[in-house]
């Protein structure tokens, strides 16, 4: 991606979750401490960071969800830890965390610090793409202004890409190697960087230590839902009017969620929710709400939660397969079932989008494919693009139909 | 004795096709040429076979596990 | 006599092992290529190529002992026990016998990382395994440069077939890729812009 777009931050009616994005907040460090207040001292406070993480219920943001508590004590416990901040954002629909090293990199980086004593760390990174500019200016300054405090805080530019930003492919590059995925075990938190234990967060779930540390885990749990507390950042874009990263509660309802981007910007159709790797919610289902729970109703997660939403007068197929093709050309190439399978799979959903004759044996040669790859790569890029192939054709079923019989809710084929 | 369980790891393997050819029972190759495993433990009488199959990998891509769960 | 006759038997079996190790390496040479190219007799299964490779490889270790033996205890080649291994130290044709021990301890080398494969990272025994392509010409110059059947009609068509062989095998391993991945270029697809 170049450049991240402009997106605005917008004037809420309802009461703002202003947590990770605040509307006025400046971007030095001073600004920073007037905001939110210096952080606790940390030393010493290893274990009581982790019992408040457990306690809290913060999960991973960058899509897998995981416990963060869960996953700081299997770090800590081994021993000689390293923290990595994963700032790579490859899903391309996503901005969030752009948005977020741009807006408020100081908090980032407090969570690095935080993360770091928690696990007993003596050097954090900070990974981004290469081609991410801004973020790297950004935090390069930000670090520039409290260098004493952050001496063993470093960024790591990664070689841009899809597969780039996952956790064992980030490890690879930061060990000298290339940015693809790795075989598993070992995972990182075992042996990652130089065969120490790692942890990898994504940046947002960083930002979200550095609230608990100052605030503590009641002050979380104020928002969001019993099972799912704090605030999320999603991307939204698409047919709405109003693209933007924003923030909101876990639980909000997702057409709530896009109202605070101005609304539709004409009759949908679906939207897509969880990236590349997501699934299509039918424009029914639109008042679903925005969490793991809610979400699973309609078969889908969270994802990163990227919300693209596709219009009436758009077809779903064609779009779907646009990116199953995009996903194809960014496998990472090592795994045989998923270098030649994804294009295969591409191939068989353009003859459906193209419709016609070549519809059933399409749709045979999309359930074959389905059996070949489930689970057959050192990462779930493949299982992710069947994921939305399956969706897609739940969904879509209409228009699938249409298709058969040389029609499409497409203006544009 | 404990189950064992074949495993690839689809990195290494480059589609030789002799896991295949030693233990036709336990794998089979997709229309690539890479290998499909077995679901499950693999039964004692064809164990033997599962080694052989390990050892004659080319880049030896296949393991041979033990693991708790059957 | 007796001496005479023994030394001279020593001698026939040093020079014949060292040909057949010279055929046999050929030949080991030429299996290890075919495994890379999933290549098989017609009707056999693939993992038989790669067997052979493994198998007749042992074999030759067998005739290059008997080869390096025989010439430690042969009294006119003069060639020390620690000429089989460091290179140059022989007492006559110390170069082209020198080629010999580097060739030996390359063999030696791919043996010794091939049995112990599992233990080793795969990058390691790759490498050594490459310089296979090292091992049989050194094997060859030295039969060359020291025997002393190397003026003969014979040997010397031994020596070119060899040679032909390998190159052919040479020029077969490297034209294209067995099948199997290429490695993508990083962006082969344009990057997805939205809006």
């Amino acid at each position: 991606m170049t450049a991240a777009p402009a997106f605005e931050r917008l004037d809420l009616g309802a009461e703002p979750v202003e947590r990770l994005l605040p509307r006025l907040l400046g971007t030095s460090w001073n600004d920073q401490l007037a905001r939110y207040g210096s952080l606790p001292s940390l030393r010493g406070q290893a274990d009581a960071l982790r019992s408040l993480l457990s306690r809290s219920g913060l999960t991973g943001r960058g899509g897998a969800g995981f416990p963060t508590g869960a996953k700081l004590e299997a770090v800590a416990r081994r021993g000689g830890a390293v923290v990595v901040a994963n700032g790579v954002e490859g899903e391309p629909a996503s901005a969030k965390d752009k948005m977020l090293l741009a807006r408020n990199p100081h908090l980032v980086l407090d969570g690095v610090l935080v993360a770091m004593e928690a696990v007993g760390a003596k050097e954090g990174f900070v990974t981004l793409a290469a081609d991410d500019e801004r973020s790297f200016v950004r935090l390069e300054s930000a670090l520039a202004e409290r260098r004493r405090e952050t001496p063993s805080i470093l960024l790591a530019r990664l070689p841009t890409g899809f597969v780039s930003g996952e956790e064992s492919a980030l490890v690879s590059w930061l060990n000298g190697s290339e940015a693809k995925p790795t075989f598993k075990p070992p995972r990182p938190f075992e042996r990652g960087m130089n065969g120490r234990p790692t942890l990898v967060q994504n940046v947002e779930t960083l930002a979200n230590l550095a609230l608990l540390a100052r605030y503590g885990a009641e002050w979380f749990r104020e928002v969001g839902t019993p099972d799912e507390p704090g605030s999320v950042l999603a991307t939204v874009r698409g047919a709405v009017r109003r693209p933007a990263v924003v923030e909101v509660e876990l639980g909000t309802p997702l057409d709530a969620v896009i109202d605070l981007c101005g609304g539709l910007s004409g009759p949908a159709q679906a939207v897509l929710v969880g990236g590349y790797f997501g699934t299509w919610i039918r424009a029914r289902d639109l008042d679903v709400p925005l969490s793991q729970a809610g979400l699973a109703h309609v078969g889908g997660s969270l994802g990163a939660r990227t919300i693209v939403v596709l219009p009436e007068g758009a077809c779903g197929l064609a779009e779907t397969t646009r990116i199953i093709r995009y996903l194809a050309g960014e496998s990472a190439g090592q795994c045989g079932p998923c270098f030649f399978g994804l294009p295969a799979l591409a191939d068989a959903f353009e003859r459906l989008a193209r419709g016609g004759v070549e519809m059933q044996p399409a749709l045979a040669r999309i359930g074959q494919l389905e059996r070949q790859l489930a689970r057959r790569g050192a990462c779930s890029h493949p299982d992710g693009t069947l994921r939305l192939a399956a969706s897609a054709l739940a969904v879509f079923a209409d228009e699938v139909e249409r298709h058969r019989v040389g029609a499409c809710s497409g203006s544009a084929r | 004795m404990s189950p064992r369980h074949l495993r690839v790891n689809p990195i290494l393997c480059d589609a030789y096709g002799h896991c295949a050819e030693l233990a036709p029972e336990l794998v089979e190759l997709d229309e690539w040429g890479y290998p499909i495993l077995r679901e499950g433990s693999v039964p004692k009488e064809h164990l033997a076979a599962a080694r052989r199959a390990v050892a004659a990998c080319p880049r030896l891509a296949l393991l041979l596990e033990r693991r708790r769960d059957g | 006599m007796n001496v005479l006759v023994t030394s001279k038997a020593i001698w026939y079996v040093m020079r014949g092992s060292g040909i057949v190790s010279l055929l046999l390496l050929t030949v080991v040479a030429g299996l290890g290529i075919a495994t890379n190219k999933r290549w098989a007799p017609r009707r056999m299964p693939r993992f038989v190529t790669a067997g052979l490779h493994r198998s007749l490889a042992l074999l030759s270790v067998l005739f290059v002992s008997l080869h390096v033996l025989t010439a430690v205890f042969d009294p006119y080649a003069v060639v020390g026990v620690a000429a089989i291994f460091v290179p140059f130290v022989a007492g006559r044709s110390p170069f082209a016998v020198g080629l010999g021990a580097l060739s030996v301890d390359l063999v030696i080398a791919l043996i010794a990382t091939s049995l112990v494969r599992t233990r080793l990272s795969p990058r390691l025994w790759r490498g050594v395994h490459w310089l296979a392509y090292a091992a049989w010409p050194l094997a060859l110059v030295h039969g060359l440069g020291v025997g002393t059947d190397k003026g003969t009609f014979w040997f010397q068509a031994v020596a070119v077939s060899c040679v032909a062989g390998v190159l052919a095998l040479g020029a077969w391993r490297l034209r294209g890729r067995a099948p199997g991945l290429k490695r993508l270029e990083p962006h082969a697809t344009p990057r997805l812009e939205r809006a």
